[in-house]
């Protein structure tokens, strides 16, 4: 807990708080959790006018004190002074929207009955005068009694203002304004409050030009919508292989410069053997598919920040009803497909629990992006890169074939999970449309470098380790000078996966599959940089073999079929320990995160069988 | 007239809410979005294929989504403005 003077930002979601938040105090921001629960901590540090800094918390959004779901308890905890590892905020910033006064006023009117110092900032007021409205800030503030500060928070105006009336309270400066008469208590009459206020701020009100409505005409029209919806989801999965290539030529090319350079320094032996194969290989073979998983990234950050993600769970409600789930659950599905985690943080606002808990452990078949990789590098190496027609390659096709295995082998899931062990009353949909808009650019950039410095500290811990791991494993004992056995064969790392190919034999893994798995249960890519250790130390010195890529030694060396298993595997399989952790807290307990990796082994076993079998009857190779 | 029989477009008076059809939750829930005897409403949208997926709305000035199952809660009165109806926006 800091000593700083703790300012918290709170009122109802996409007021924009955190777009204030992060105009407020731009790159100096700290992300973590309350302690208990499992809602993020937004906080950051802020600097006012006379050089005093201040601690700025972004709070979850909510309708009122009356929390409705996990995140919103937070809120009202933290405005009450009742939540544990916070201390009372020193003073509040209500966000509300201006072009939705009536309903943002009524929860600022709980929140200034409160009593604690606060600012209101009257945000959008750009979007409040695109759709024709005129506000009166100052006569607000007569109202509430409370400042009344308009800001764009996009655009960063109304900042200097409002960080000037932030030093004011936290001087203990006296209001210029009188305190309102009386606080309302009730619902109905704090609601008829806030309506008469918001009345007395409209200077001007004109009938609006609403692009939002022109758009969602054909964005939710039952067929129009939908073909639409398809059409983004395909147009995404089409990016992430055709704006990609360049950007991965050029990583392999520093890779593989890299290792010529290492190889060219140092000695043959095991420092030379860890660098190549174990460093720059294995990670390297990760850090390879960056650019996919930023485009990726960059579809779903701009479904969100443009407002078209409400109105595709608007669209799939019906379909997710079929299922005994909520549209809602569709938000952190497709967030899902970035990465199961931040889907599974984002189940917690579906307010009826065994929704959630479906949605929870349905979560992990949505492809996320950790598979990429290993999608990427299969069909690479075993899927032509053909033009099946209408400008759609055979590759971007699998891809979708494969996203789409997951969604169906999810709805299924879904479907029998309501039916037995999540058995319960059908949920509900009731979600806010907000305004459709263009979002800026620095925004858009700012998600994708978090992101990349994700990604990027994955690939230097998680997938580092596990990586340097297999690679000691691989190479000790090491096979006897003049033995022709292969050093892979004759490794620890290696005979254990012999005896775990027994299993997985039959649904037509190699040896080197199998081995690849073991670290992979830390984390999907780490399949994919295994592989690459393990055919670098194979290829020993042989040079022409060293020059290959990953993916022309997988062509070389497995069946089509096994390759295809191989993807199905990938569907279903739970090998994550990061997802396992987060279904753990979110779970309360080992019972569910359990059931999820057993039903999810099971399914990967079944469908990589079923693949294999099928193709070689099929008689692929 | 329910909110689910209510034409596409056509603005409308909530007149009448059966709030103990509902779940308390979700009834909390659409009283925080501004649903209330008196508000304005006019249906947008109706999803699904076969009719059978939620409905948009607009209510006063924000516009939210609800199941069928939750618009069939609320009565709806078309025509000029009356007494009760300045509650609305
Ligand atoms: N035009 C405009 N858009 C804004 C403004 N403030 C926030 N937004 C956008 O409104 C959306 C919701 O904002 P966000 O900060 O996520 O809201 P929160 O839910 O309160 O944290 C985002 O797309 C923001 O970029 C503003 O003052 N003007
Ligand atoms: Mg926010």
């Amino acid at each position: 807990m800091s000593a700083l003077p703790l300012v918290a930002l709170v009122g109802n979601p996409n007021a924009g708080k955190s777009a204030l938040f992060n105009a407020l105090t731009g790159a100096r921001q700290k992300l973590g959790n309350y302690p208990g629960v499992t809602v993020e901590r937004k906080a950051g540090r802020l600097s006012l006018a006379d050089g005093r800094p201040l601690e700025l918390v972004d709070l979850p959004g909510t309708y009122s004190l009356d929390p409705a779901s996990p995140d919103e308890q937070v809120t009202r905890d933290v405005v009450m002074g009742r939540q544990a590892g916070e201390k009372r905020p020193d003073a509040l910033v209500i966000v509300v929207d201006a072009a939705n006064l009536d309903n943002h006023l009524r929860f600022a009117l709980e929140l200034i009955a409160l009593g604690l110092p606060t600012i209101v900032a009257l945000n959008m007021v750009d979007l409040a005068t695109r759709d024709g409205l005129e506000l009166d800030a100052a006569a607000l503030s007569r109202e509430l009694g409370v400042p009344v500060i308009a800001t764009v928070a996009v655009r960063k105006r109304g900042l200097d203002h409002l960080r000037t009336e932030m030093e004011g309270l936290l001087n203990g400066a006296p209001s210029p304004y009188p305190a309102p008469a009386s606080a309302p208590r009730d619902f109905e009459a704090t609601r008829q409050e806030a309506r008469r206020i918001a009345r007395a701020g409209v200077i001007r009100e004109t009938p609006s030009r609403r692009l939002t409505a022109a758009v969602d005409r054909v964005a939710l029209h039952p067929l129009a919508g939908l073909a639409l919806l398809l059409a983004l989801l395909f147009v995404m999965f089409q990016a992430v292989y055709a704006w990609s290539e360049a950007p991965i030529a050029m990583i392999e090319g520093l890779a593989e410069a890299a290792a010529t350079l290492v190889r060219d320094a140092l000695p043959d032996g095991i420092l030379r053997s860890f660098l190549v194969d174990g460093v720059i290989n294995g990670v390297g073979s990760v850090v390879v598919f960056l650019p996919q998983i930023l485009i990726l990234f960059f579809f779903i950050l701009m479904l969100e920040a443009t407002g078209y993600m409400v109105r595709a769970a608007f669209l799939m409600d019906g379909i997710m009803a079929k299922v005994g789930l909520s549209g809602r659950a569709f938000i952190p599905l497709l967030s899902s497909f970035a990465c199961a985690i931040p889907g599974i943080m984002a189940t917690r606002t579906i307010s009826d629990p065994k929704d959630r808990l479906t949605t929870i452990l349905i979560a992990p078949l949505m492809t996320c992006s950790a598979r990429l990789p290993v999608y990427a590098v299969i069909i690479g190496a075993f899927i032509p890169a053909r033009d099946i027609g209408f400008g759609i390659g055979l590759q971007g096709f699998v891809l979708f074939c494969l996203y789409l295995a997951g969604i169906v082998g999810a709805m299924f899931v879904a479907l029998i999970l309501r039916l037995t062990v999540t058995k319960g009353a059908s949920g509900s949909f009731l979600m806010e449309m907000p305004k459709y808009q263009w979002p800026r650019p620095q925004d858009v950039l700012l998600g994708l470098w978090q992101r990349a410095v994700i990604f990027l500290k994955r690939a230097g811990t998680i997938i580092f380790t596990s990586t340097v791991i297999l690679w000691l494993l691989l190479s000790f004992p090491r096979v006897p000078e003049g033995d022709p056995a292969s050093q892979v064969d004759h490794s620890i790392a290696g005979r254990v996966a012999s005896g775990l190919n027994v299993v997985l034999e039959p649904i037509g893994f190699n040896r080197d599959i199998s081995l690849a798995l073991i670290p992979a249960m830390a984390a999907r890519e780490v399949a994919v940089s295994a592989l690459a250790t393990v055919y670098s130390i194979d290829a020993g010195d042989d040079e022409a073999a060293l020059e290959q890529s990953l993916g022309d030694r997988l062509k070389g060396q497995w069946p089509l079929p096994t390759a295809l298993a191989f993807l199905a595997w990938f569907i279903f399989a739970p090998q994550c320990i990061s997802t396992i952790a987060v279904t753990r807290r979110e779970t309360n307990g080992w019972k569910w995160p359990l059931f999820m990796v057993g039903y999810l082994f099971a399914l990967a076993y079944v469908a990589a069988g079923l693949t294999y079998w099928t193709a070689t009857a099929l008689g692929l190779a | 007239m329910r909110l689910t029989d209510l034409p596409l477009r056509q603005p409308a008076y909530v007149d009448l809410i059966d709030w103990t059809s509902l779940p308390a939750s979700d009834a909390q829930r659409l009283r925080e979005f501004g649903l209330c005897e008196g508000a304005s409403v006019e249906a947008l949208h109706h999803g699904g294929l076969l009719g059978r997926g939620p409905i948009a709305c607009r209510v006063g000035r924000m516009t939210i989504a609800m199941r069928r199952a939750h618009a069939a809660a609320v009565t709806v009165r078309t025509g000029p403005e009356t007494l009760g109806s300045e509650l609305g926006a």
